[in-house]
């Protein structure tokens, strides 16, 4: 953080002092603000023993792990898909024949403008019978990541140094050819971070399930504090998974973002692509 | 059906009865040792597989719920799903029960993902033109629930400007704005309306009253059903449209536990626990 | 197309609500944006390590795990709201979670001789900050706070499931009560929300051309 570094003085002594004094009645504010949201929460009894004894049963822990699951399941599913998805709507927005580029620039601005809840729940209503909860839900996810992913696959296949392009044009290549000889190759590495980080906001997005009834890994924490009323212990549990489990991922977006950038400089995106869309 | 299949399934009847009768307090439902039934039915090919796939609420306490980790859900439709399963042969243990959501009852039916369906399945004539519904087997309507604490509210003429809440989409919902002038708040499950009313944050929850009266029975000093209700529900046992034959044998299998206090104590394990008199068992509809 | 027509009144009604939302929680999300970043770039350590721990665990959670936090936690914490509030803390405490990152980045690209030359002339860092570096920031910041804003106007449908119905809500509704519109309501909702989202994104994009930073 040495830029920021900048926006202060070295302190003095007196600058020393009236920092670390604001330090001292800083952490005394946060501590008071925390402590006293604990002492509500224990005022009200969600502290007790009881609301916390469920999470004692290996029957809710077995309840969570099939939510988590589910969760995994149709994350993983949506990403493959919606890869593949995107890549073939960034073809079409990059072709150079406009019957390729134009339905692609569509069905592109389309998703990414509509609520992903929405796109679940319609195609929910839409095909129930052969879709089902999941499939909705995996649906809905793939179109609008798919979207997303476009974006980034177009962003990455620009990012990949002109002269390649023209290099592969001199030797002769089919436009077709370039793209997947040369330019996607290369592109894909430049991608990867962005990539990576799209699947934190994939995790996230399968919350959006509960519209459909699907039994991912929130739903589950609300049957959870449905059938033994421990609202605050639950959503704590629920909450620290997902956030352990989005750091885990966030944090090896960035490394492999800082890993790449070293070896190959300005040419990759950023893995900083979560702009809370989350619907 | 014939003199001779009518015949055998009064024995049949007769030896549940019989059977149920020494079963002792726990209304575990004897299982039909020696079910006929016409070949080729829909019966037919369950009792062989000795298993069926039914349709039931997974949270919906009273009628339909499954404790997060539980193996099976319980409830008054359970108890009545496990007393047309015997009369089929099988075992309770062998139903496989499959969650239905309100939106995907008949799907489930069309494509044979279920069997039968007993979800709090409210019978119309819309629905009767995409499945079959033999019933009623349960009658209720549209209810409120309050807090105890509350007299403000003592039917839905009471509603005026309060915040009422039900599920998203929900017809409940609809009524209580279009009629009697309150204020939607809509969730996602019932459980939650039921969160919201305990922590004070709405009014009433609106729904039809048996469910309504599951929830009541899991707060009994803090919650209650009150008014009459405003309109009539009919649940009905789902199963896939034009069976004539399997709506007959869930008509008789249906009448027969109203009048073998099967059904009474179904009610009274599951939604009588909330200090609710059981009502007067319904009479089923013709077989279209 | 019926449909669609005669519940245009109700349709509207969902999008008023929905662009309430919107309003109130980028007011919402742009303020304790600001000042969750200024935590983070401050001297004072606890009050880093502080917005640095809200922004990392908001960032990580589900929308709707933080509408649950706020819809049914505050409650019990005393704090009642009406739902409509509820919804617009829920989405602006999220989304500010990301204006933060984003105003944080646009620090880091103001160029440090600049901070340098504030201090040079005597500012505190208070006035650093807010005449010097924030406004610089805050213009190289408008295409990311642009997409930033864009999805908080899709997520107020979230606030379809807890208490509100706005314009998701308003599907859901008409859907259940003219199931063989479904293609008509879906479309023409989905209309609404591209026609926001189209004039929000051209609103930022004339920003960005007035404001675009020279060097």
């Amino acid at each position: 953080m040495s830029e920021t570094a900048v926006l202060y003085d070295h302190p003095g002594p007196r600058a020393l002092r009236r920092a670390r004094l604001a330090s001292v009645v800083g952490a005394v504010v946060v501590l008071a603000v925390v402590a006293g949201v604990f002492a509500r929460f224990y005022q009200r009894g969600h502290f007790d023993g009881v609301k916390w004894e469920p999470f004692s049963d290996p029957d809710t822990w077995r309840a969570i792990g099939d939510g988590l699951v589910n969760t995994l399941r149709a994350a993983a599913l949506a990403i493959v898909l919606s890869m593949v998805t995107g890549v073939l709507l960034a073809v079409g927005r990059l072709s150079d024949r406009r019957v390729l580029r134009l339905p692609a620039v569509t069905v592109v601005e389309f998703f990414r403008a509509v609520p992903l809840l929405m796109l679940i729940f319609f195609f929910f209503l839409a095909s129930p019978n052969t879709l089902g909860s999941y499939g909705a839900l995996v649906a809905g996810l793939t179109l609008y990541n798919g979207a997303v992913i476009a974006e980034i696959f177009r962003a990455g296949i620009l990012a990949v140094p002109a002269g390649q392009r023209e290099a592969a044009h001199a030797i002769g290549l089919r436009p077709s050819q370039t793209m997947s000889l040369v330019l996607v190759p290369q592109a894909v590495r430049s991608m990867l971070p962005a990539l990576i980080s799209q699947t934190v906001v994939v995790l996230k997005d399968t919350s959006l399930g509960y519209i459909v009834v699907y039994p991912e890994l929130v739903r589950i924490g609300r049957q959870i504090y449905d059938n033994f009323f421990n609202i605050i212990p639950s959503i704590i549990v629920v909450t620290v998974i997902y956030v352990s489990m989005n750091m885990l991922l966030s944090w090896v977006a960035h490394r492999l973002e800082r890993r790449t950038r070293r070896q190959y400089g300005k040419a990759v995106l950023s893995a900083d692509v979560d702009t809370g869309a989350a619907v | 059906m014939s003199i001779r299949h009518m015949r055998s399934l009064a024995i049949a009847a007769t030896l549940a009865l019989a059977l149920t009768a020494c079963g002792g307090d726990d209304a575990a439902v004897e299982v039909e040792k020696d079910a006929k039934f016409p070949a080729g039915s829909t019966m037919a090919e369950l009792n062989e597989a000795g298993s069926i796939k039914v349709g039931v609420k997974f949270d919906q306490p009273g009628i339909g719920a499954k404790k997060p980790g539980a193996d099976a859900p319980e409830g008054f439709d359970i108890e009545m799903a496990k007393i047309i399963a015997a009369k089929l042969g099988i075992e309770p243990d062998k139903i496989e029960w499959v969650e239905t959501v309100s939106a995907n009852r008949e799907p489930f039916l069309g494509n044979g993902t279920v069997d039968i369906v007993l979800a709090s399945y409210s019978i119309t004539d819309e629905r009767r033109t995409v499945v079959g519904q033999a019933g009623p087997y349960y009658v209720t309507g549209q209810q409120l629930l309050t807090s105890k604490d509350d007299d403000s509210i003592k039917g839905p003429e009471d509603l005026e400007g309060k915040k009422v809440c039900s599920v998203e989409g929900s017809t409940s919902i609809k009524t209580v704005e279009e009629e009697y002038g309150a204020a939607p708040a809509p969730f996602a499950t019932y459980s939650e309306c039921v969160q919201q009313l305990l922590s004070g944050s709405v009014d009433a929850v609106t729904t039809d009253g048996a469910i309504l009266l599951g929830y009541a029975a899991q707060n009994p000093d803090e919650l209650q059903v009150v008014g009459e209700a405003f309109s009539e529900e009919r649940y009905g046992v789902g199963y896939a449209k034009d069976d004539t034959e399997m709506c007959e044998f869930l008509n008789e299998t249906l009448t027969e536990s109203f009048e073998d206090d099967s059904w009474l104590s179904a009610f009274d394990e599951t939604l009588g626990k909330s200090g609710s008199e059981a009502p007067e068992p319904p009479t089923v509809d013709p077989c279209p | 197309m019926d449909t669609l027509l005669d519940n245009l009144g109700q349709i509207l009604d969902g999008f008023q609500l929905t662009l309430v939302l919107f309003a109130g929680g980028a007011v919402v999300a742009l303020v304790l944006g600001t000042v969750l970043a200024a935590m983070r770039v401050s001297p004072v350590a606890p009050l880093r390590w502080a917005g640095t721990a809200y922004v990392n665990v908001v960032r990580n959670t589900p929308l709707v795990l933080v509408f649950i936090w706020v819809v049914f936690a505050l409650p019990e914490l005393g704090i009642r709201f009406s739902f409509r509030t509820f919804a617009i803390m829920a989405v602006g405490f999220y989304t500010a979670s990301f204006v933060t990152e984003v105003l944080r980045s646009g620090v880091n690209t103001v160029n440090p001789g600049q901070a340098e030359a504030a201090r040079a002339i005597g500012m505190t860092f208070g006035q650093t900050l807010s005449q010097v570096v924030m406004p610089q920031a805050f213009r190289s910041v408008i295409p990311p706070l642009g997409s930033v804003l864009i999805a908080l106007a899709k997520n107020t449908s979230v606030a379809a499931g807890f208490g509100i119905v706005e314009a998701t809500g308003t599907l859901a509704e008409l859907a259940r009560d003219f199931p063989q519109a479904l293609y008509w309501l879906f479309f023409g909702i989905a209309l609404g929300y591209i026609i926001i989202v189209a004039v929000l994104s051209g609103v930022f994009r004339v920003l960005e051309r007035r404001l675009v930073v020279v060097r």
